[in-house]
């Protein structure tokens, strides 16, 4: 058994890929051991982000690591894609879930799901966000 | 149509998702049952949802809207058998989903959608 | 901050922990402490080695003394395994600290058949000062382990603390007690949420009665759980809001929106059996139980 932290990568290109994203976060809040609604949490923020990254994004790519602390198990989940970018973080954010454009950004949904959340984005080149959720009831609203 | 199969219950469109859909079958469902509903000229749809595990925010507009769709077309849609993790996470997510009509089970949700002869029975909003 | 001198020794004992990594890594994985800790000798080869590289890390980077280096840093998560597997009942520090420093004699013992006997004494220093502050590190990881098991003990505790309550086929209550924290409230929904699948009923009833203050993050939590309640298809009910209680949460603003309420748990418990369609009535004779 590994005490490292251990990564796993999963390929962001079509709408196949955001099941594989969801099944990947799934195993990863499974062996981190979280509850059932972590994990549903977990798994429901991967998928926004991962749709982020395919639709807005043009596909990019999930980085899972399990950070396999002893009582304080932690899933870090990366996505990245080299899309258009954001261009204004703040609208994005709150926009999260207008029905009048279809699909929202999905990022303020996932900011609101994990205790972590960090996020890059340059316009032209792409978007990194980060998300991070760990066993331990978080103290949070 | 693969993918979500729909039944006819006597006017009710009963609609079972049995397991994690794509985002193309999610639309494609969606104007299936819809289609569905001005051919069997149906007074209500319930949507099963007791099987998913998850339901993020593309599967909850989806819902929204066909309540959306359907009530312009004279049917009442209920979605049936949320799980509590599920149900914890949309709302966490801020979707509510205020105007759509919920039931326990397949059960609850027929005598929601009972015919209008029936005993009155102040839907749960 | 280091002078050339120091720098140079930082080099010579970081290379030289490098160079000897084999010997070490052998010597270390056969030492009590990482014997007790591994499954096998395979891991207590790959705790060492990677303990080894963690230390040469920070060495290299002249800081053998500080116990926030990146190098120890790197060795958190593996040390807090460690720690964990230690035996539960024993505190940790006084054996560790015998143990750990058993892993001084063999870097000391082949340092001294290395080093030029210009540096000797300078490196046996820096080689001491980091296993040092190794064991500073695994003790502070260990006492961070037992809190996180404090924590999770007091979880526990917490579950046991709210129960759910039947009070009639298709009615549950759950009476809130005491300060509602964040954790404690989750636990609380998540219980009666559970209780509604199981059940399938149709109202809960969230007692406030025993809850000293419904401040906005109390207030949220209750919309919350009813806005929950409400996707899976059950009502809640909150009861037990006293005159007081009711004068906060007007001075603070806080709706509940479609949420029905009632001072009482029997004024709410008389609105879920409306709720579900029957009434309460007198008997016709008299009562028998």
């Amino acid at each position: 058994m590994t005490r490292t932290p251990s990564t796993s990568t999963v390929a962001i290109h079509d709408e196949y890929d955001i099941v594989h994203v969801r099944h990947a976060a799934r195993e990863a809040a499974t062996t981190a051991g979280f509850s059932l609604v972590q994990q549903t949490k977990l798994v429901t923020a991967a998928s926004e982000l991962a749709r982020n990254a395919l639709v807005h994004g043009g596909g990019g790519q999930a980085d899972i690591t399990i950070d396999n602390l002893r009582a304080n198990a932690t899933v870090r989940m990366t996505f990245t894609d080299k899309g258009p970018g954001i261009p204004d973080i703040e609208a994005a954010m709150a926009d999260g879930f207008t029905t009048g454009s279809g699909l929202g950004l999905g990022l303020g949904g996932a900011r609101r799901l994990a205790d972590q959340f960090r996020l890059e984005s340059t316009p032209g080149r792409g978007t990194v966000v980060e998300i991070s959720m760990s066993v331990r009831r978080s103290a949070g609203p | 149509m693969a993918g979500v199969p729909i039944v006819n219950l006597n006017g009710v469109l009963l609609v079972t998702i049995q397991e994690e859909l794509l985002d193309q079958s999610v639309a494609e469902f969606e104007s299936d049952l819809t289609e569905k509903v001005v051919e069997a000229r149906a007074r209500g749809v319930l949507i099963d949802v007791s099987v998913l595990d998850v339901i993020d925010s593309f599967l909850a507009r989806t819902l929204h809207d066909i309540a959306a769709i359907t009530s312009l077309m004279a049917a009442r849609t209920v979605v049936v058998g949320m799980r509590p993790a599920v149900a914890i996470t949309l709302v966490e997510l801020g979707l509510t989903l205020p105007g759509l009509l919920t039931a326990l089970s397949v059960e609850e949700g027929l005598s929601l959608l009972a015919p209008p002869a029936g005993h009155a029975r102040t839907a749960l909003r | 901050m280091t002078t050339t001198s120091d720098r140079r020794i930082t080099t010579v004992v970081s290379d030289f922990l490098d160079v000897q990594k084999d010997a070490i890594v052998a010597q270390w994985a056969d030492s009590s402490f990482f014997r007790s800790v591994a499954q096998d000798s395979d891991q207590a080869a790959g705790d060492s080695a990677e303990v080894l590289h963690g230390m040469r890390k920070a060495v290299a980077a002249g800081e053998a003394d500080n116990p926030g280096a990146e190098g120890f840093d790197d060795l958190r998560s593996l040390l807090t395994a460690l720690a964990s597997q230690l035996d539960g009942n024993e505190s940790v520090s006084p054996r560790t600290a015998v143990e750990v420093s058993e892993l001084k004699q063999p870097l000391l013992r082949l340092w001294q058949d290395e080093a030029d006997a210009e540096l000797l004494t300078a490196g046996a220093l820096v080689l001491s000062t980091a296993v040092d502050t190794l064991r500073l590190v695994l003790v502070d990881a260990a006492l961070a382990a037992a809190k996180d098991t404090l924590a999770i003990q007091r979880e526990q505790l917490t579950e046991l603390s709210t129960p759910v309550i039947k009070l009639w086929d298709g009615v549950l209550a759950i009476p809130l007690i005491g300060t509602l924290d964040s954790m404690r409230s989750q636990v609380a929904t998540e219980s009666l949420l559970q209780s509604i699948m199981t059940d399938q009923a149709k109202v809960a009833i969230l007692d406030i009665t025993g809850v000293p203050t419904v401040d906005t993050m109390v207030a949220q939590h209750l919309l919350k759980t009813a806005m929950a309640a409400r996707l899976m298809g059950a009502e809640c009910v909150i009861s037990g809001i006293r005159p007081q209680i009711a004068n906060t949460m007007v001075q603070l603003g806080i709706d509940l929106g479609e949420v029905a309420t009632r001072a009482r748990l029997a004024d709410a418990l008389a609105y879920a059996l409306n709720r579900l369609g029957l009434e309460v009535g007198a008997a016709a004779g008299p009562g028998v139980v």
